[in-house]
């Protein structure tokens, strides 16, 4: 008997936690084709502005592998999973057994097809090594273009400009980060990055990429005709679940691997979390992949909990974000950009704070924060216990509300005050 | 495990436990000091919410399936053996996620450090400062 998780980063870390909450004996192995220790994935920004040291990027102490019990296997790829076998291959040809399996390979940056791809200077930013590379060549950037603004390409561009890198950010909607946050949200984010210095241009793509003689990138044209120079290009449209090599294998999978709500795929013994799995949506039904790190550690707890036999369920995945860029704190829940004719929206907008509050019938179902987000999960903890707010509707956008605004049982219930 | 609980009925808004929760926090844990001399200035790691006439205090409840532990991106965060919800402010990035989904709203932002600050029962103490110094016993520290 033997638990294999393919990937090694928070979900993986989740499942390895709660699995030995319940079995310290079994056997766990982590393959990953990263060859690091779990890292904290969203610091390689930090890493890359020169605020965190790759020593303080370990998610967990160093002795977390040997402290669980667990076997890695690290800068090995998974080709195939030989489901009559119940083992998985390894690019080498090797293969390891498990009795159960989890699928923990979160996702890769998507590349539209594009002119100039292969050129040196063209990268993408969403590992350890990506960092590493980009930081190497700091040295003799003057100009970078990243494709896309969303939270990676933005994290991006903040870290480059704060090594002195000229950056200019391109992006295809009429704003930053557009599938979270809303006009209002979207112009402070925005204002704060251009004060900084850092360009946007949107409603325009990257048509081509132009090198030079000796097959390094040195330029951009853009869809709407403008060329612009550059040294480097750095492409952060999205990214898209390494569920692959299992579909060939037989895991049912859409955009990503499906799961019911107990982390399970179509195939027995064989579960998903994370970046790669499409599970159970709190909010909207049906299946979502929703790429985010508190997603992942919690979706790899229910599969490491249902593994090993406890029998736990996905509540469904919330969509949230929290991103700091120059200062300008900004927190997203829920349905925090969507219109709809059942929705009612609750604004309010102040100097350098903006708050917004989003109701289905008597209940909040989503909300922006941007500048002020203090105590800002009081609000993700209605929408998540789906409290009725009738008696708080009017202050649910004041800058305290607080345990003082909810109905008092419920307050003593919530906090055990008497 | 033990934790704070408040009693809103005695409690009179006075918001000493917010003034002694920062002097134990403080590099000096003198109460002048804490106040006046310190930077970055110490953060307190519990709230008085308060709407005439009631009040009460609040602070990380250690919770058993702590949210913030789940989703903080460094680690920062972690339940320790004693049940209590800890971390590990050179860890900390401030990027506030732990703010974003904790449901009592009980990570605070030190704006100056640009890093958070939660309740950690007072680990120098027996019984958290703010128990203490309460003048009204309006917080307990027990078992429930
Ligand atoms: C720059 C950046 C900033 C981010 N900031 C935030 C943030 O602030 N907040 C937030 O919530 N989220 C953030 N995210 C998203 C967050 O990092 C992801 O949601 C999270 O890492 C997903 O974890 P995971 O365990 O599912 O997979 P991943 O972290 O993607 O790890 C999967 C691992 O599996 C490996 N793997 C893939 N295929 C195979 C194979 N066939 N064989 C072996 N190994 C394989 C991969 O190489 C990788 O190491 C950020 C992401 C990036 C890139
Ligand atoms: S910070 Fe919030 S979520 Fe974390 S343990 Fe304390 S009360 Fe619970
Ligand atoms: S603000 Fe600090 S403690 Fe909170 S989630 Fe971010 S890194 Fe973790």
């Amino acid at each position: 008997m033997s638990y294999v998780i393919i990937g090694n980063s928070v979900a993986a870390v989740g499942a390895i936690e709660a699995i030995r909450k319940v079995d310290k004996e079994i056997n766990i192995t982590v393959i990953s084709d990263e060859p690091y220790a779990v890292y904290s994935r969203p610091l390689i920004s930090e890493y890359l502005a020169g605020q965190v040291k790759e020593d303080m990027m370990g998610y967990r102490a160093p002795d977390f592998y040997e402290r669980n019990g667990v076997t890695t296997m690290l800068g090995r790829k998974i080709t195939e999973i030989e489901r009559a076998r119940k083992s998985v291959k390894l690019d080498n040809g090797e293969e390891v057994a498990y009795s159960k399996l989890l699928i923990a390979t979160g996702g890769s940056p998507f590349i539209p097809p594009m002119k100039g791809l292969g050129l040196g200077g063209v990268m993408t930013f969403i590992k350890m090594d990506d960092a590493k590379k980009l930081d190497a060549m700091v040295p003799e950037l003057k100009h970078v273009i990243v494709i896309g603004a969303g939270l990676i390409g933005l994290k991006a561009a903040e870290s480059l400009h704060h090594r002195g890198v000229k950056v200019t950010v391109v992006e295809l909607a009429n704003r930053v980060m557009a599938t979270v946050l809303d006009v209002e949200a979207g112009n402070i984010v925005q204002k704060a990055l251009e004060q900084a210095g850092i360009t946007i241009i949107t409603e325009d793509t990257v048509a081509e990429i132009i090198g030079d003689s000796a097959g390094m990138a040195n330029g951009v044209k853009l869809k709407s005709g403008k060329a612009l120079d550059c040294d480097a290009v750095v492409v952060a449209i999205g990214v898209i679940p390494n569920a692959g090599f299992a579909k060939e294998s037989g895991v049912e999978a859409n955009r990503g691997i499906i799961v019911d709500d107990h982390m399970r795929t179509n195939l027995t013994d064989i579960y998903a979390a994370g970046d790669v799995a499409e599970g159970p949506d709190y909010l909207n039904g049906g299946v979502r992949v929703m790429p985010i790190w508190p997603n992942a550690y919690i979706q790899g707890k229910i599969a490491g909990f249902n593994m090993a036999g406890v029998d736990r369920e996905f509540g469904g995945g919330l969509a949230m974000n929290s991103i700091e860029l120059f200062g300008v704190p900004v927190i997203t829940v829920g349905l925090s950009n969507v219109e709809s004719d059942d929705l009612e929206v609750l604004t309010k907008v102040e100097e350098n704070s903006y708050r917004k509050i989003v109701l289905r019938g008597s209940t909040v179902v989503g909300a922006v924060f941007a500048g002020k987000v203090e105590r800002a999960g009081m609000v993700t903890g209605l929408i998540r216990d789906q409290i009725d707010v009738s008696d708080m509707r009017d202050r649910l956008l004041a800058d305290d509300f607080g345990y003082i605004d909810f109905p008092i049982e419920l307050r003593k219930e919530r906090l055990g005050v008497s | 495990m033990k934790r704070v609980y408040a009693k809103e009925e005695v409690c009179i808004g006075c918001r000493l436990c917010e003034v002694y929760c920062r002097t134990e926090h403080s590099k000096s844990k003198n109460i002048i000091k804490a106040h006046k001399k310190e930077t970055p200035r110490p953060v307190a790691r519990v709230l008085v919410e308060e709407l005439r006439p009631v009040s009460f205090a609040v602070q990380c409840r250690h919770c058993d399936e702590p949210e913030c532990v789940e989703s903080c991106i460094t680690g920062a965060l972690t339940k320790d053996e004693s049940g209590a919800v800890v971390y590990n402010v050179d860890k900390c990035v401030g990027c506030w996620t732990c703010v974003l989904v904790c449901p009592h709203g009980a990570p605070q932002r030190d704006l100056e450090r640009r890093k958070i600050a939660k309740c950690d029962l007072c680990p120098d103490r027996e019984t958290p400062a703010c128990v203490d110094f309460c003048p009204n016993g309006a917080l307990i520290y027990e078992e429930r």
